[in-house]
């Protein structure tokens, strides 16, 4: 267990010597940049669209760095033949790999902690400027606590993504196709709702079958947005964040020990 | 000093280089300006393809949309072409209800927008009402909906439906809310509106909803919108004035200043906006002055 913490320190550390977490900076930039801009450009509505904003920034953000540090975390241990000094060393396979899992999920919390606080500040700041008819419109308060509930489906989401490109990565040596992978599962997580009912579209039975297979067996990234329901206040149904949350940890458990159970076996050579 | 000098030779270079680049572009643009004329493209136009290219972030590309909209609405009002073409407006609007079907000011804005009339405005009453009926179908549960059709068809002078669709905005869940409680001013607005026609005690109650709008330039239109109706009211009582002038002298008054000295009025009438009203000498009749930013008066006649 101490191994596993002193990985994922180390990846914590090298990811902030890689210049991560400016990442934050970036997006405080945009945040505020857009602010002052969405006043210009719209007809109201300003704090939706920069609630909206925030959110997708966070998610974005932390989409890139899950996918691009989360195939190179083993990949260039071996690309830089590092991976034989590293094992020879008293670590085993799988620690190393829960390590690095847990040091990129621990760098990409952080940042997302630092941008949401960065978030509310400047939905304070947005919500001192309305008038009372534009607060009153709002549907929901400019510093709506609820804001958190998406920034940790978001959390949970990235913490998917990087155990998909961990996994990856672990038989893959090229990073392309580990990016493409994991962001062409991404992509297809989304279309939940279309692959269950793919049966609707085509003839074939077995399509439809398929399809449905695939919705189960694919992970459903649809299934952590819940941005649209906090930023229009819209009640989300009891136990959804819940099962959302353990169905994750399911599914990063899995992706984990298949990974483990690949790394295991793999020849460096 | 080396290391410096080198520096400062490639911060020069850059200088220059950007410069070189802002000065063609400037001269590339006066140029070519015809050329570079954008004609404005819906490049996907299908809400069901878009909500899927949006992947989960529907809600931010709905904001986009949104602002493209406006940017479009406002762009070809303001553009001095003879006749404005705002092909593009409901498309957008449908786009962008469709990748966040909450977005209630998209369907708010959006509808009076299209309801506009001709020649500045697209004159779509229609396509107004389909998209607020697109929003009633979403969120079955707000008043503000059915209220803006029924706003629809009272700008169209179509009071007996205005006058359904107010009653229908009543009986929303969300217009009996604790609270809220619009359904209590909603029904006397049907009633007036469905009795009285035109009437601009029904339009001063719709203005003054407006007044509570969070969007300033609609505050700032209805505020605009009440002065003209006071302006209405005050222009009929004048020409009572004037008709009993008429009556008594057997003429119309000249001036504002016969109808003083004959102690029908105590000084020249301003509008709300403190322009003198222009008497017709012929007639009597009275009007705005056309300096006057009240000018024209819409075409309600006063109860």
């Amino acid at each position: 267990m101490r191994t596993i913490g002193l990985v994922a320190l180390h990846v914590f550390r090298d990811s902030v010597r890689d210049k991560v977490l400016y990442s934050i900076v970036a997006f405080a930039v945009i945040l505020m940049a857009v602010s002052y801009l969405i006043g210009q450009l719209t007809a109201g509505e300003d704090l939706k669209i920069i609630k909206d904003l925030g959110l997708a920034a966070m998610s974005l953000m932390g989409l890139f760095i899950a996918v691009f540090i989360g195939i190179g975390l083993i990949a260039r241990e071996i690309d830089r033949r590092s991976i034989y000094a590293v094992l020879a060393k008293p670590v085993r396979r799988h620690e190393l790999l829960l390590g690095k899992y847990i040091g990129l999920v621990g760098t990409l919390f952080v940042n997302l902690a630092v941008m949401a606080l960065a978030y509310y500040l400047v939905l304070a700041y947005i919500g001192s400027t309305l008038s009372e008819a534009a607060l009153k419109a709002a549907s929901a308060p400019p510093t709506d606590p609820r804001l958190l509930l998406a920034v940790m489906m978001i959390g949970l989401e990235l913490a998917l993504v990087t155990a998909l490109a961990l996994f990856w990565s672990t038989f893959s040596s090229s990073a392309l196709l580990s990016a493409g992978l994991t962001f062409g599962l991404y992509v297809a997580g989304q279309f939940g709702a279309d692959l269950k009912n793919f049966e609707q579209v085509v003839k074939s039975p077995a399509a439809g079958l398929i399809g449905r297979a695939l919705y189960y067996l694919l992970p459903n990234f649809a299934a952590f947005d819940i941005k649209t329901e906090v930023v229009h206040a819209l009640p989300i149904q009891p136990g959804y964040l819940s099962l959302t949350a353990g169905y994750a940890l399911i599914y990063i458990a899995l992706l984990l020990t298949a990974s483990v159970m690949i790394f295991a076996r793999r020849d460096f050579k | 000093m080396k290391g410096v000098t080198k520096l400062g030779a490639g911060f020069l270079t850059i200088a220059v280089l950007t410069m070189g680049v802002v000065r063609l572009q400037m001269v590339r643009e006066q140029r070519f300006t015809q050329a570079e004329a954008t004609q404005q493209v819906l490049y996907v136009s299908s809400p069901a393809v878009l909500t899927r290219l949006a992947l989960s972030y529907d809600a931010l590309v709905a904001d986009l949309y949104w602002i493209r909209a406006i940017q479009y609405y406002g762009g070809t009002r303001l553009s001095d072409a003879a006749s404005k073409s705002y092909a593009l407006l409901y498309p957008l609007l449908d786009l962008t209800t469709a990748l966040d079907p909450n977005f209630n000011i998209a369907y708010e804005f959006g509808a009076f927008f299209l309801s506009e009339k001709k020649p500045g405005g697209p004159g779509r009453s229609d396509l107004a009402i389909r998209l607020l009926e697109k929003g009633i179908a979403a969120r079955p549960d707000r008043w503000q909906y059915p209220y803006d059709v029924g706003f629809v068809h009272y700008r169209d002078g179509d009071y007996k439906d205005a006058a359904e669709w107010f009653l229908r905005a009543a009986e929303t869940p969300g217009a009996k809310k604790d609270g809220e409680r619009a359904d209590v001013w909603l029904r006397p607005l049907a009633a007036n509106t469905l009795a009285a026609g035109r009437d601009t005690r029904s339009s001063r109650v719709l203005y003054q909803q407006l007044l509570k709008s969070d969007a300033s330039w609609l505050r700032a239109d209805a505020a605009r919108r009440l002065k003209q109706l006071d302006a209405i009211d005050s222009i009929a009582v004048l020409e009572q004035l004037t008709a009993e002038y008429e009556r008594r002298f057997g003429n119309p008054p000249p001036r504002w200043d016969d109808m003083v000295r004959a102690g029908l009025l105590r000084r020249a009438p301003l509008d709300p906006d403190g322009h003198e009203y222009v008497l017709n000498p012929w007639w009597g009749d009275v009007t705005l002055a056309d300096d006057s930013p009240l000018w024209p008066l819409p075409t309600e006649k006063p109860a």
